[in-house]
């Protein structure tokens, strides 16, 4: 079972694992995604594209799919905004066993984080807020996967 | 025939705006072209496309480089390299 969904409501960890398991596959692995409250920061505001960004997970879903034997894939981004501690993204991935799940669910956030149309906007307590620059080592993170 | 333009994150702040359609003139080819073509047409455009190497387009969906064809119908997406994850 594949799901992928792009959500401006809370995140269901716990629902959410409990329907990727149904399956009862030999290994599941997990990333889950929160966010920081560094600096002071109030909010994460998180813009993205109605269509592509879906799109663009599902996408990455397809490839992780194409690339290992996986039983089941979870992969969940929430939009808009959201405060420090609230889950951003999750990723969940099973397999008969357990390199199959953990590259999977590495390689999806990696590639997550340069390949799909979503933008983080920070703001501060003292009223700062700024867009969030890409960063150089995220690129090398998402080459390693050719 | 118009094209529809899509701003995201701070492009579509300079811009003031989310979406617009556009008619664009029979010299504006590519999509360095529909950037350069914006960052003259006025203070919104020359504010979010002054640095033409910040921006990133999706045309009809897909990721295209600066010399990509510019559709004249259909949807480009301009903005600035993604932070997700």
């Amino acid at each position: 079972m594949i799901r992928v969904a792009v959500q401006p409501g809370v995140i269901d960890v716990a629902a959410e694992y409990a329907a990727h398991d149904a399956g009862g596959y030999g290994a599941s692995a997990s990333f889950v995604g929160r966010v920081r409250g560094d600096d002071g920061l109030t909010e994460l505001f998180l813009d993205h594209h109605p269509v592509l960004t879906a799109s663009g997970l599902e996408a990455l879903a397809g490839e992780a799919g194409a690339r290992w034997s996986l039983g089941a894939l979870t992969l969940i981004h929430r939009v808009g905004g959201m405060a420090p501690g609230e889950t951003i993204v999750l990723v969940l991935a099973s397999s008969a066993h357990r390199a199959e799940a953990l590259a999977a669910v590495e390689f999806l956030i990696d590639r997550l984080k340069t390949d799909v149309m979503l933008w983080k906007r920070e703001t501060f307590g003292d009223g700062r807020a700024a867009w969030v620059e890409q960063r150089e080592g995220d690129h090398k993170r998402a080459e390693r996967w050719g | 025939m118009s094209l529809k333009l899509s701003y995201f994150a701070w492009v579509r702040e300079r811009m003031g705006t989310g979406e617009e359609s556009v008619t664009l003139p029979d010299d504006v080819r590519t999509v360095a072209d529909l950037i350069l073509w914006l960052a003259a047409r006025d203070d919104a455009g020359a504010r979010a496309f002054a640095e033409p190497m910040r921006i990133r387009a999706a045309v009809d969906g897909h990721m295209a480089g600066p010399g990509a064809v510019v559709p004249r119908s259909g949807e480009v997406a301009l903005f600035p390299p993604v932070t997700g994850g």
